[in-house]
């Protein structure tokens, strides 16, 4: 049992930032490696929305927002990409798409 | 919210965002990225911050995890062949593990924030009226400069996915 304190909340964010950067350094399919980086992003909100309230500050809150947003701006350009380059290559398999390589 | 629930809360968007990473297929990796996502939105909930967990479900289940389901099934991709480490680049990934689980392991260790006392602090989460006194005052010029964010990412994604006739030949 982890206390619902700052420390637990922080704790819970730390290892879902790790988790996700595991998978982005793990997966091999674009799609699965991006879904890890919201996953990461998300982690970041956790942090900030728990200090905030154990600071009894309302800015953490408010950058939420501004992740979020940022998020979805990211997610509409990256699916673009991987879609045109699916489009490009019948492929989304990172260790096939080499075309940058030597 | 007590303990128990936050570690309800806690263990299920863990376990949802292992799911997220060990699963083959990748309809599945984005239906546990869903229920991660739930998973934060009831943390949310117990740092008394309901209209953000609001927006997480609406938001982020509701439209990127849906956007990303729709993307795996347009593409037709057939999961990749089980996550592994594999090749050159392997010094720099154990590397790379190796320093987050340290860093994890140190946090544990020694990480101690002082912890305030809730019950003196105020609930800003729940306070509508000081997002929107925020927003409006401190961060207008980050709300703007957000609009003008989103009309770049929707031009890119207009661009990005029309057909140009001269650009069948970059290969």
């Amino acid at each position: 049992m982890i206390p619902a304190t700052l420390n637990g909340y922080l704790a819970i964010s730390v290892a879902l930032f790790a988790i996700g950067l595991l998978g982005v350094l793990v997966r091999r399919n674009t799609l699965v490696v991006f879904m890890c980086l919201e996953l990461m992003l998300v982690a970041s909100t956790l942090a900030l929305v728990a200090f905030s309230r154990f600071n009894g500050t309302a800015d953490g809150n408010t950058f939420v927002f501004f992740i979020l947003t940022v998020a979805a701006a990211e997610v509409a350009v990256g699916l673009a990409i991987i879609v045109a380059l699916f489009r490009k290559r019948q492929t989304i398999q990172i260790d096939q798409l080499n075309a940058l390589k030597n | 919210m007590g303990h128990f629930l936050f570690n309800v809360f806690a263990l299920f968007t863990l376990v949802a965002a292992l799911g997220v990473v060990l699963n083959k297929n990748a309809v599945n990796a984005s239906l546990c990225l869903l229920l991660s996502l739930v998973g934060v939105a009831g943390l949310f909930t117990g740092l008394e911050a309901y209209l953000l967990a609001f927006l997480i479900l609406l938001v982020y289940a509701g439209a990127i995890a849906a956007l990303f389901l729709f993307i795996v099934m347009l593409l037709d991709s057939r999961g990749d062949a089980r996550p592994t480490l594999h090749k050159l680049p392997i010094a720099a990934r154990v590397l790379a593990i190796g320093l987050v689980v340290s860093g994890f392991v140190s946090f544990l260790a020694r990480g101690r924030l002082p912890e305030p006392d809730l019950a003196k602090l105020p609930a800003v989460g729940a306070n509508l009226k000081l997002y929107a006194y925020q927003l409006f005052t401190t961060y207008l010029l980050p709300v703007q400069i957000l609009g003008f964010l989103l009309l770049i990412a929707m031009l890119g994604v207009i661009v990005l996915s029309k057909k140009f006739d001269g650009m069948e030949d970059i290969k």
